[in-house]
């Protein structure tokens, strides 16, 4: 139980009603291109352009397994596709009856029901649509994979609705493990309980809460004493911008530059969230905080925000990302990274943290807000290894979207006049501008000139 | 005494259900199963095929014990509940046992009605609820010869075609004027009726049972016109009734069935009931209704079981759908919602296809831009997607007339775009 499963998405906003899908999965199952045989099929709006789509979405709890009188649907408890055994269905179409997809269809031709089996695992309609409005997610495994670390952060901690720390913190723990010990530095993680009160602690490794200036040296010095002990514990900070960005500066730039083995992941909710929404030197132009408010003459911020993973890339770190709880396969894969790279020096990890309450948007938009930042290249996701010396971007945006798309989902950005808006696109692209000259992409661009 | 902390009584699709739900919440409260069969939970739709032997009794089992074991879930098989004590929370055996309970499901089902026909009950005859059952038709089909059945409901016409198969002689007798009351109006059970009518099956309508009488190794049936009939083997399959005598002098409150509210809570504290044995809300009316199909027993067994363990995610019932999938010779049909209404009544509107020579029906009823009820015969449509176009009350607008004319590609958008 709690097994997470490979799934087709749709996007019907991609779909353009080729019908390829169709034909390459009668061919598959049936040999012909037939679309009787089809156990995809999709439906037209002939009024309009739109396309709707009907296929077995291999449900958590199915209901055609639950209605089957003759036990002859199942789901499959290892690869979660609910299988239609042909030798023990007897007719009756109460299946049919009990599937709101159109799951499972009549075969006019056979006279049998048929239904989607996913082609065992790498379907064929994911593989024709050339228009890609199917995808096969298979970031189940990651989850199930991550569901056996163990959870080193308590339930009930008192972190805002939607609150993206919670989230992270969590996942950031599962990975890096118990052995470690971590720093908090006044902000929300601490704030949210990680540090405790009255001597309980949220987390459940051992867990300090340094100054907002010396995190990184307090973690050095750590550090320090368990190499002269002879032991391998991993330290990792959660320093909010404040911590990083700011005044904790000076501490972290001089524990890169000695080549401290830590993780330090910088928590960037573009201010101080938890005494109230401050700006900071993350806040990025225009953005409204309650110390660059929006009135007849002041619109929000009117500096840009200081790019502090590039500034940790030019500290020569081991390792430096940016990162995001809308991505997490990429992120996990960054935390792999991270940890051995901490065994050597420095690892610095940028994650862009949404704050719902700071921000001004409703929690349930958290992991969209993530998402389009990325999709607009306002947070572009990438990593540097200091032993190749180059930048890659782990998340490649083709097509990025205009910035209007992200910035139109936070009330912070409310304000914003179109020559503000102007200027935020023109930082986006100047800031992919700029990571491309350390990235494998110029270098390939170069040598072709 | 005995004790456990979830107690359900009947195995079937509700019960199932039920025990599913509270699994998925409770992994440890104490779940015990009673069934008064000793057989594995089955469904008692499978019934008619076993019957015509598509499918052996030995294959017809919804779970196994290795079910039961990795859900930590008693199976009590062949115990019968001869009462329930709601004050002292506990539940007496046939065996003389008591089981003491925190919370009990009733998911016992339905029976078998005997008609009110002279003679019947003396008159040796077959019925179709369990395993057994079919067992014992099954076996007297081998013997071959003729076979009346009493009753044009789902049972009766799945037997008779069964036996019809089997290669024997078949009468159905249904006392009102059609075959299928309740799923089917008049024109579409007149196809359905046809179809019988060339495969060798004669169907008797409006014409009640009046006398039954046995000599010589068969029955002898008089109907109220005066026709006699006379068969080897007499089914019976005038309806069920819910499962409820053992009830009697308990505070568990019964109409027709046990009355449920919509979390399928009874009128006794810490008593839920679910599937063919309650009498729950209607989806389409104000009124509470038996609904003995499938589906209704597996969403009322969710919701039950869902409600006794607590889970806070429990959506209250939105009332039960009359609705069924039947196939007959190679045909395929199906009935949802207000299929009988006519286009006659105030404020609906129906749009019917009707092939007597293709053997096609499509009739859907419209309740202004929203669909209330909808049966088929050999149309292309998805039965649940109609369903769900119901119970979502998705309103068309002008796409109305697009989904009247082509209701498969239709309701495929519109339920596509829901789930989003």
């Amino acid at each position: 139980m709690g097994k997470s499963y490979h799934t087709i998405a749709f996007y019907p906003e991609r779909c353009d009603g080729c019908g390829d899908c169709v034909k390459a999965c009668s061919r598959a199952k049936s040999g012909t291109q037939d679309p009787v045989h089809s156990r995809i099929q999709v439906a037209r709006d002939p009024g309009g352009a739109s396309f709707g789509l009907a296929l077995c979405r291999q449900c958590g709890e199915p209901q055609c397994v639950m209605n089957c009188p003759a036990g002859a649907l199942k789901k499959d408890e290892e690869t979660g596709i609910v299988r239609l055994d042909d030798t023990n269905c007897v007719g009756c179409h109460l299946c049919t009856l009990a599937c709101g997809y159109g799951g499972i269809t009549y075969n006019s031709e056979t006279g049998q029901l048929m239904k989607c089996d996913m082609c065992g695992g790498d379907p064929v309609c994911v593989k024709s649509c050339r228009a890609g409005a199917l995808e096969l997610k298979t970031g189940a495994d990651l989850y199930n994979a991550w569901g056996d670390y163990e959870d080193l952060f308590v339930p009930g901690i008192s972190a805002c609705l939607g609150c993206n720390s919670e989230l992270l913190i969590r996942h950031t723990l599962r990975r890096v493990g118990p052995n470690t010990v971590v720093a908090t530095p006044p902000g929300c993680i601490a704030g949210v309980g990680a540090v405790g009160y009255n001597g309980l602690t949220a987390t459940k490794t051992p867990v300090f809460h340094p100054l907002l200036t010396n995190t990184a040296s307090m973690l050095a010095g750590a550090r320090r004493y368990y190499n002269r002990i002879g032991r391998d514990v991993t330290m990792l900070a959660f320093a909010g911008d404040g911590g990083a960005a700011d005044v904790g500066f000076q501490s972290l730039s001089g524990a890169a530059e000695r080549g401290e083995q830590m993780i330090f992941i910088c928590v960037d909710n573009e201010g101080y969230m938890n005494t109230g929404v401050q700006r900071s030197s993350t806040t990025p132009f225009g953005a409204w905080t309650s110390t660059t408010p929006v009135g007849t003459v002041l619109r929000g911020k009117t500096r840009d925000a200081k790019p502090l993973p590039v500034i940790m890339m030019m500290h020569n770190c081991e390792y430096v990302a940016t990162a995001s709880t809308a991505f997490m396969q990429d992120y996990y894969e960054k935390l792999e990274k991270a940890i051995i790279a901490a065994k050597r020096g420095m690892a610095y990890i940028h994650v862009f943290s949404p704050c719902p309450t700071g921000w001004r948007f409703l929690p349930s938009q958290l992991i969209e807000v993530g998402r389009k930042a990325v999709e607009s290249n306002m947070v572009p996701l990438w990593e540097y290894d200091h032993r190749e010396s180059r930048l890659r971007f782990t998340h490649p945006v083709q097509n990025p979207l205009p910035v209007t798309q992200y910035l139109r989902l936070i009330g912070k950005y409310r304000h914003l006049s179109q020559e503000q808006i102007d200027r935020i696109q023109k930082v986006a692209e100047a800031g992919i501008r700029m990571l491309r000259h350390f990235s494998d992409e110029k270098d390939e661009r170069s040598a072709a000139v | 005494m005995s004790r456990t902390k979830y107690l359900i009584i009947g195995s079937s699709h509700a019960g199932l259900s039920a025990a599913e739900a509270i699994r998925l919440y409770d992994q440890d409260g104490a779940l015990t199963m009673i069934s008064a069969e000793k057989a594995y939970p089955y469904s008692p739709t499978i019934l008619p095929y076993v019957v015509s032997g598509k499918v052996h009794e030995d294959r017809i089992f919804l779970r196994d014990q290795a079910w039961f074991d990795k859900r930590n879930i008693r199976f009590l098989n062949g115990a019968t509940v001869t009462g329930v004590h709601a004050e002292k929370k506990s539940v007496s055996l046939e065996s003389g046992r008591e089981m003491s309970y925190e919370k009990l499901l009733i998911a016992t089902g339905a029976e078998p009605e005997l008609p009110p026909v002279a003679g019947l009950k003396e008159c040796p005859h077959y019925k179709l609820r369990t395993v057994d059952d079919a067992i014992n038709i099954r076996g007297a089909l081998k013997k071959g010869g003729s076979a009346i059945v009493l009753g044009g409901g789902l049972i009766g016409m799945h037997a008779a075609e069964n036996m019809a198969r089997a290669g024997l002689k078949v009468t159905v007798v249904e006392m009102l004027r059609q075959v299928l009351p309740g799923y089917f109006d008049p024109q579409a059970a007149g196809l359905i009726q046809k179809v019988f009518t060339e495969n060798g099956v004669k169907i008797l309508t409006g014409n009640p049972a009046t006398n039954v009488t046995s000599a010589h190794g068969a029955c002898a049936v008089s109907l109220r016109n005066g026709l006699d009939l006379s068969a080897h083997v007499l089914l019976v399959a005038a309806g069920v009734r819910p499962r409820i005598s053992f009830l009697a002098g308990s505070p568990v409150g019964t109409d027709a069935g046990i009355l449920v509210d919509e979390r399928m809570r009874t009128s006794a504290q810490d008593i839920w009931a679910a599937g063919d044995v309650a009498q729950a809300g209607s989806f389409l009316g104000p009124e509470k209704i038996l609904n003995g199909i499938v589906p209704d027993a597996v969403e009322q067994g969710r919701i039950a079981g869902m409600d006794m363990a607590g889970d806070p995610s429990l959506k209250p019932y939105s009332g039960g759908i009359a609705m069924n999938t039947y196939s007959f010779f190679g045909n395929r049909s199906f009935s949802v919602g207000l299929s009988l209404a006519e286009a006659s009544e105030e404020d609906l509107e129906v749009d019917t296809i009707y092939s007597p020579a293709g053997l096609k029906y499509q009739k859907l009823v419209f309740r202004e831009d929203r669909l209330i009820g909808a049966s088929a015969i050999n149309a292309a449509l998805d039965p649940g997607v109609i369903c769900q176009t119901i119970r979502r009350k998705v309103q068309m607008g002008e796409m109305k007339r697009g989904f009247a004319a082509s209701p498969l590609e239709y309701g495929r958008l519109f339920m596509s775009r829901l789930w989003r």
